[in-house]
């Protein structure tokens, strides 16, 4: 079955569907810890039940993520020596000690503190217990500093020698980690996690509020906050991001020309006024975008800000540096197209908002709710973008993808893809399907803090019962 | 650019005292996974893993300080070393994930048994294929310049599966013996059942170890049976022997602490008998400590990471198991 394939195929394909799938559940968990964190904060300043309702209620599903971001994060800490070990090897004394800071700083505290939050809450008293939360959520943001850090060392590396050896080494660690594209990638990324949260959010409060209108309820408190939180996230996060993508399209473009170019569809260079490729499809082999429809000068006015720019095609590009451009051309118009769509949804939002209609608007609520994955879809198309967009290069310019992989035999990487394919989805289907039950339930409106009377009551259960009064389950 | 030796040492250290932290610590919950078929569906399994369900996440992470040390600080020994137990380490972390989810998703679920099999299943085989881990590299591996240049069954063979199956009943004897300490009633008494069973299990097995590694190959048997390793080595032995038997009178009396402690015991006396081993290769017989580890300005940069913050997550790792402390009934951390 894959005699013809190669392991380095397989290698590379083991990576993005690995990673893929572990990035959908801190894309998600980095902004749910954050919303934990202010419905948690909400709470003990108002002692109004309804924001401890949304708390729980929320806590359920991100226990479930954070296990399943966990676990596939195990994986990625050791496939970069299972599968990349050339890369390990040479890289390693650039990249290692940031990943050993992110194991030190952001994994230690995140689980450290993640029992606290879950069951800690009648053992610690409430502000012991917020702290737990927010240092949680604060643990998920030093995570994705330190991993944005690499990922962008790795698109432009600075600060860095090569030994005789082969191996890169830091010179300047202020330089590796403060690299150029790191602030953009890392506010980029840090927005879509926000927006993916917000997303999920508001289609969770968006659903119940429909059902209510199906079943002639009136929607509870905690329905109405958390869209109203929802939808006021994506109105302000939505239009920072178009920003925030917009800066690190012009970095990429003045670190990474040639990524800018596959991104773009642009097999030729333009003295002046290049076009903005919106579709077409496009053809490595003949260099050519066929079916194009494009807005001429445009390309040069929204990336330089001039009309009389001149752009870098693929053609300056050597043959042998060039990547494929099908995957970031596609995947960056997903992404840009469904960018747009969250701004839609969010000035609509405001709109009905202004007008005193937020929760009465049908049409504005059914799109909240179709779109709750789109943060998902959209996360993984700009990553798609930029990690295809390096190709054929692991490091910039400097080391060549076919030169970073494991002494590997075929077979052996085939079948552990395999095994990953079929545990993953049927692991992280299966937790995917408990959250979207959780979801399907409506906030418990009897919950209350401690201290106050408990809806269960430890004591009235039966001696045998599995579950007691809690907080996460 | 070059390694420091002293430096290298220091972190030789470090990624010993993580894997060390590691074993000791998820070495129990894992345990409770592979003795979970014992406990009676209901509330002895829900005991067993409330005492658990705090912690165990925070134990996990120092497999990956431990596995992302050895990247960051002997950046070599990791290149070669995870090509050559590629398939032992892919079912450790499919293993991982099986029991890892499950915490979770028994809650959730209708059906419990499938998850609790994923439990027992995953810890089993996470814990199995740690220990073919350990003996893969302890029986060497071949290499070619910079890269491993051996085939991927090359780390199956008897000792690397005496080595696995030593570690489940090494991990199924802290379980017990945790689970000793932190319950009463029918899960403490089947735990002590089970602590006399893996405890023998694990005598033996480490009896088996011992006796097998020096013939793997001529350095470890110099180190174990020659001047000067031997002063170094012999009283390991005979502290192995002295801490057996005070387990044995311990769990005679019905001691609650005391055998988990003694237990752990018997686990940093094999640690450091491994160490005499294995010391100074981190290939064993092909590559040092110093021929693999990063340049000394990567392992400074670290070291200030570790020195600020290592004592602050024992500080917190602490306080975490303080909070959760005192014996647990089936209701604890639905």
């Amino acid at each position: 079955m894959f005699d013809d394939v190669s392991a380095l195929a397989l290698a590379r394909f083991q990576f993005a569907f690995t990673v893929s799938f572990h990035f959908i559940f801190p894309a998600f968990s980095i902004g749910l810890a954050s919303y934990l964190a202010v419905l948690e904060g909400l709470w003990l300043k108002t002692g109004r039940d309804v924001y401890l309702q949304l708390f729980r209620y929320w806590l359920k599903i991100f226990a479930i993520a954070f296990g399943m971001g966990v676990v596939s994060g195990i994986v990625m800490a050791y496939q970069f020596g299972s599968n990349w070990a050339a890369f390990s090897d040479k890289a390693g004394p650039v990249i290692g000690p940031l990943m050993a800071y992110e194991v030190l700083s952001a994994f230690f505290l995140e689980s450290g503190f993640l029992g606290v939050m879950l069951f800690g809450l009648d053992r610690v008293g409430k502000k012991l217990h917020f702290l737990a939360t927010c240092l949680v959520a604060i643990g998920t943001t030093i995570s994705a500093f330190w991993i944005i850090v690499v990922n962008s060392w790795m698109q432009t590396p600075r600060g860095y020698a090569i030994a005789p050896n082969g191996q890169f080494y830091a010179t300047d660690w202020l330089a590796v980690v403060f690299n150029p594209s790191m602030p953009y990638r890392l506010a980029h990324t840090l927005l879509g996690a926000y927006l993916t949260t917000a997303l999920v959010v508001g289609a969770v409060g968006a659903f119940h509020l429909l059902k209510d209108r199906k079943a002639s309820r009136s929607p509870q408190p905690a329905t109405k906050i958390m869209f109203a939180m929802a939808m006021g996230m994506v109105a302000i996060t939505a239009p920072l991001q178009v920003l925030a993508g917009h800066e690190h399209g012009v970095n990429t473009l003045q670190h990474q020309p040639a990524k800018i170019a596959a991104m773009e569809g642009h097999y030729e260079s333009h003295d002046r006024a290049a076009p903005l490729i919106l579709f077409g499809v496009p053809d490595d082999a003949n260099q050519v975008m066929h079916y194009k429809v494009e807005v001429p000068a445009l390309g040069s006015l929204v990336l330089q800000h001039d009309i009389e720019a001149a752009t870098t095609g693929l053609d300056k590009v050597p043959p042998q540096n060039r990547a494929k451009v099908a995957f970031p051309f596609y995947a960056f118009r997903v992404m840009v197209g469904l960018g747009l769509l969250m701004l839609v949804l969010g000035g609509w939002a405001v709109w009905n908002a202004a007008r005193g209609r937020l929760f009465d608007n049908v049409w504005q609520q059914r799109l909240a709710l179709a779109m709750g994955p789109a943060g998902f879809v959209a996360v993984l198309a700009g990553w798609i973008t930029t990690e295809t967009g390096r190709q054929p290069f692991t490091i910039f310019g400097l080391l060549r993808t076919a030169e970073s992989a494991s002494p590997l035999a075929a077979p052996a990487v085939a079948a552990s893809l395999i095994a990953f394919i079929i545990v993953y989805f049927f692991v992280f289907g299966v937790g995917t399907w408990f959250i979207i039950k959780l979801m399907g339930n409506e906030p418990n409106p009897h919950d209350k803090g401690p201290g106050k009377e408990q809806t269960v009551d430890v004591g009235s259960l039966p001696p045998d019962a599995p579950y007691g009064f809690q907080l996460a389950e | 650019m070059a390694p420091d030796p002293f430096l290298t040492l220091v972190w030789a250290g470090i990624i010993g005292l993580a894997i060390f932290i590691y074993v000791i610590t998820d070495g129990f919950d894992l345990g409770i996974g592979i003795l979970f078929p014992v406990m009676a569906p209901g509330p002895e399994r829900e005991t067993a893993i409330a005492t658990i369900k705090p912690v165990w996440d925070a134990n996990q992470t120092w497999l990956v300080l431990g596995g992302g040390g050895v990247f960051a600080a002997f950046p070599l020994a990791y290149a070669i070393l995870m090509p050559a137990v590629y398939a032992p380490l892919i079912a450790m972390l499919l293993g991982l994930i099986f029991r890892g989810v499950a915490f979770k998703y028994r809650a959730r679920t209708s059906r419990i048994w499938l998850w609790d099999l994923a439990f027992f299943g995953g810890s089993t085989l996470a814990a199995f294929a740690q220990g073919v881990i350990l003996g893969a590299v302890l029986q060497g591996v071949k290499v070619a310049g910079r890269s491993y240049a051996g085939g991927w069954w090359d780390w199956l063979s008897p000792f690397s599966l005496l080595t696995g199956a030593s570690v489940v009943a090494a991990y199924a004897l802290l379980g017990a013996c945790w689970l000793i300490w932190r319950t009463e009633g029918a899960v403490q008494a089947k735990s002590f059942a089970m602590a006399w069973r893996a405890g023998a299990a694990s005598i033996v097995a480490i009896g088996a170890v011992s006796l097998a590694t020096p013939f793997l190959n001529h350095d470890y048997f110099m180190r174990w049976f020659e001047a000067p390793g031997l002063y170094f080595a012999a009283p390991v032995p005979i502290l192995v022997g002295i801490t057996a038997i005070a387990f044995i009178r311990a769990l005679k009396r019905r001691a609650e602490v005391a055998p988990f402690l003694l237990a752990e015991l018997l686990f940093l006396l094999t640690f450091i008998g491994l160490g005499i081993s294995i010391f100074p290769w981190a290939v064993p017989g092909q590559v040092t400590i110093w021929q693999a580890a990063t340049m000394a300005n990567a392992q400074g940069f670290m070291l200030v990471g570790v020195g600020l913050l290592l004592p602050v997550i024992l500080g917190y790792t602490a306080y975490g198991y303080w909070l959760f402390r005192g014996k647990v009934g089936p209701e604890h951390y639905g």
